[in-house]
This record gives C-alpha cells, structure tokens and sequence, in this order.
C-alpha cells in the first residue's frame, strides 16, 4: 500500500435550513479543496460523496454524478456512499484504499446533506430508518429515543445516580458550545450553561434539547493523493495513517456489549492497529456527538478514558486542550452541527486544520500531531475511524 | 435456500400476540427477531419456536418529539426487555403515565401484547409491535 496524504480541503459554513442545492453546496467546498491543492477539475480522476437523504429532502437520488458534472470534473466515475451518519467518512476511507492501492493518483471525497431543509418531523422520520424498520421503527424508535435508551442502561452499569450523569453529559454539551462559538463554520454561535442544558425542554427522556445535535444543511469535500503526488503539490500534506470500519445489527441483538457499541471498539482497533499508534498517542479528535452521552460511549469505545469515567474526565478538563485528548474542538456534531451526510468529511476538514494549525485562536490545540475521527452511522450499524498524521 | 420464519409470518403471529422465535437446534440459542442464521453460532438449522413474550425491562425512554405522521401517539414509552428465553425486544409501554417513568421501571417484570403501527408511505405495510403491561 502507498502513503496516502489530504492536499487540500474545503467545507461550508453548517447552518440551519438554507436555500443551495446539494450539487451547489458540494460545488463550493469542492472548489476551495481544488484550489488548496493547486490542482483542476480535470485533474481528479474519480468521486467518492456522502449522501444520505437528498432522495427526501430535495427528491434527489445519485447526487453524485450531477455534482461531478457541476464541478467540471466531466465523465469521472462517481460513487455515493450510504452509511447514514458515517456516509462521508466511508467515502474518504474508500478514497483512500483506492489510492493506497494504487489504481488512483488523485481522488475527491467529501460529503454533502440538507438535513434541516427537511425540517424536524421528516428528518425525525427519515433518520429513524437508519434503525431496523421491521423490528423497531413500529415501536416509534426515533434517534434521540436510542440514546435516551443508552443514557439509562449507562447510568444502571455504571452504577451513576442519573441526575450526576446528567450534569456530566451537560457538561459535554456545554464545552461543544464553548468552540462553536470560536468556529466561523459552525451552525450554533451562542454560549449554553450547565443550568440552561438541564432546564431545556424534554426530546426523549432524559434528553433534553441541549443534549441533542441538530439537524444541519452543509458540504465538506477533500482532495486525497499519493505521496509521490502530495509531495509536488503541498509542503503540508497530513497523512492519512489508519482506517477503521465495521458494522452491526438492529440495538437488541447488540445486547451484550450495550452501552458499550462493539462495532466502535473493533472500527477503532483496526484503524489503530493500520496506524501502528495506541489511544494515547492521540492529541485531537473529533468524536460523534450526536448525543451528548454519546460523547461519554464514544471517548471510552475509542481507549480514552476508562469505561463508564468518561463524565468525570470532561469534568477535569481531561476532554479539553491541556487534558488528555482534546476532544470536538470544532464544536462536534451538537454546535458544529450536523450535516449527516457531510459530517465525516467536516471532521476531516477539522483535523487537517489543527494540525496544519490554521484554525482560530481560542481553539487551536498547540502544535498537535495526531488526530482522530470518530463517525457513527445508525444504531451502531456503521462506524467508521479515519487517523492522520501532521507529515512535516 | 428458504427463509424460516419471515416478517410477515412474524408480524401475523404478533398480531395474536403470539411471538415468534428461531431455536437453534446446534447450540440452543433463541434468535428474535428471525434471522438467515443463528446470531451465535451461524447454523441455519434452526426451528421455529411460541416464546413466553414475558421478561424483565432493562431500560427505556419517553419520546416527546415524533417523527412525522406520528405526532399524535406522543408522548410514548419504549421499553427494552430480556425476555426469558434470553433476547432482548423493543416494544411500548401501557399503564404508566409516559412522562413520569423513571429508573425504577428497570426490572420489572412485564408480559406481552401488541399494538398494529398502521404504516406511513415509507413502511411497505402495517406492522405490529410488541405492547408490554405489567405482569402482576
């Protein structure tokens, strides 16, 4: 397998409903990530593009063809990836096997979703597909209801009283909030307390909306290319070092490992065993909030903190620049927002940032070197884990 | 090759609050829902089997916001429960006060019913979903 390196990356602003179309959006971050690298639309040879819902929410289906056209990158072959919220990360992780293996120099990934233009009961229902639509959706499961359902098995296995639990996940909530008010492409700019959290109104008990992500329009998109090329193109190329994916079945049959998500624990295995690093050679990561006590499942999944110690290390700053990973450092999912198709991609886009060192000042973790993705599709159907490396 | 016990062989025996099941007739496991092959050890020489539809809840929310089409059913239980055969199965929760469910609802004791989803334009069909009532 070759060296794989992202040469350039673009990515809209996340916002609330907004009028561009998937293809417009897509064509924007596209462009900024073509001319990072210094290279044309002709120069790509082929697309990979998260998409989850367009067929719902602009009666769009293989988005990906008409955005290759759009962008002038005429004729390329083009493939979309479905793997609800981890769409985007398995399009860059497949971008990336193509060229480790040498059947492509140069490749365009991303993502792209307007998961707010379809407003909260289409989108509630739509993203209630990505559970087993026999077997669970007639009992009226819905996202925030999978998490709630996680809250209290993870309250009762680690035996915290659910009210402490609950300012723990507050707390999450809150330090997203603090760096999607520094983030300039994120779709919340406000400041949330503890107290504002736990006084917000009531999704799916005990989620209240300060713990849930929102549903976000927005694009990111990533140029990958070999060593060789990465060399001639940029002085900073981040490296992609190790990938991760895995899958599973409907939440019952996942009896066994709940709260704990086994296919997080095998995704991020592998992807650490490819890069040859452990949890702790980890400076950044941009972990998949969708809930914040999916923040706490996450950190322990990925080796971070200790099974069910994940609340208390939020609390001692261990989550934050200065801790032990600097965890969401974009705002995450829940202030960033939440672009499902796109998300994966956005965390990427984070990533390369941070380590290139060219993000704001407040939220810039000093001169990190490695960091980490972290994208759940469903469930716990899809996971996917992407490690980069600074490669100067 | 066949399928054993499809959703729509399922979905009918639910709907007389019948709930149907796979025993593995290599190790023993009782898979539900119905798969291909056992969810542990892979054999397809499973049979069917009627389970008790009684067990233990091992979690649970209250859905305040619903997705569209069902906005008139919120505010709902949903409850997890191991059933006695070993599965876990997601269903609803009766005689309880939706918004006033907290922990001490872990572990107890609830039998089955069920309650017919209707369908929406997305759902290919009515399907019918375990409705759980306390046992005592």
């Amino acid at each position: 397998m070759r060296k794989v390196a992202v040469v350039g990356i673009g990515e809209t602003r996340f916002t609330a409903a907004q009028e561009k179309t998937e293809v417009e959006l897509f064509a924007e971050a596209a462009m900024d990530a073509l001319n990072e690298s210094n290279l044309k639309p002709k120069d790509i040879q082929a697309l990979y593009l998260g998409n989850c819902l367009g067929d719902f929410s602009e009666g769009q289906g293989m988005v990906q063809c008409f955005a290759a056209e759009n962008i002038g990158a005429f004729n390329i072959p083009a493939s979309r990836f479905e793997g609800a919220c981890a769409s985007a990360s398995m399009a860059v992780r497949d971008a990336f096997m193509w060229v480790a293996s040498g059947f492509y120099d140069i490749v365009l990934a991303g993502g792209v979703e307007r998961a707010a233009s379809m407003g909260t009961p289409l989108a509630t229902r739509t993203f209630a597909m990505f559970s087993d639509s026999r077997y669970e959706y007639p009992s009226g499961i819905t996202f925030p209801a999978i998490f709630a359902l996680l809250t209290h098995l993870y309250a009762r296995k680690y035996d915290i009283p659910l009210a402490r639990l609950k300012e723990q996940m507050a707390i999450t909530s809150v330090q997203a909030y603090k760096y999607g008010m520094l983030n300039p492409k994120a779709h919340f700019h406000k400041e949330v307390t503890v107290e504002q959290v736990l006084n917000s109104f009531m999704v799916c008990l005990p989620l209240q909306l300060h713990d849930c992500c929102p549903f976000s329009d927005g694009a990111a998109a990533i140029v990958l290319a070999s060593e060789e090329v990465a060399k001639r193109l940029t002085n900073k190329p981040v490296y992609i070092i190790g990938t991760g994916q895995a899958s599973a079945g409907p939440l019952c049959n996942q009896k066994d490992y709940l709260p704990r998500l086994r296919s997080r624990e095998l995704s991020a295995e592998r992807a650490y065993n490819m890069a040859g690093i452990k949890p702790e050679d980890v400076d950044i990561a941009e972990i998949h909030d969708c809930f914040s006590v999916a923040n706490l499942i996450a950190a322990e999944g990925l080796g971070f903190f200790e099974f069910g110690k994940s609340g208390e290390a939020w609390e001692r700053g261990e989550a934050d620049i200065g801790g032990k990973v600097a965890i969401n450092l974009s705002g995450g999912l829940k202030a960033k927002g939440h672009p499902i198709g796109a998300t994966g991609a956005g965390q990427v886009y984070e990533i390369v940032k941070q380590l290139r060192g060219e993000v704001e000042h407040g939220r810039q973790a000093p001169e990190p070197k490695i960091g980490l993705t972290d994208t759940l599709g469903g469930d716990g159907g899809t996971l996917c884990n992407l490690i980069l490396q600074r490669g100067w | 090759m066949e399928y054993k016990l499809t959703f729509k062989e399922y979905n009918e025996a639910l709907k007389k609050d019948k709930l149907l099941g796979l025993k593995c007739k290599e190790c023993g496991k009782i898979n539900v829902p119905p798969k291909m092959v056992c969810g542990q050890c892979t054999s397809l020489d499973m049979e069917v089997v009627e389970l008790s539809g009684k067990g233990n809840i091992q979690t649970f929310t209250t859905v305040f916001v619903a997705p569209e089409g069902r906005e008139a059913e919120a505010p709902y239980t949903i409850v997890m429960v191991e059933l006695d055969e070993g599965p876990w199965i997601a269903g609803n929760l009766i005689d309880i006060d939706p918004g006033k469910v907290t922990m001490e609802l872990i572990g107890k004791r609830v039998k089955l019913g069920h309650k017919v989803f209707p369908g929406d334009k997305y759902s290919a069909g009515d399907m019918a979903r375990p409705l759980f009532s306390f046992e005592s």
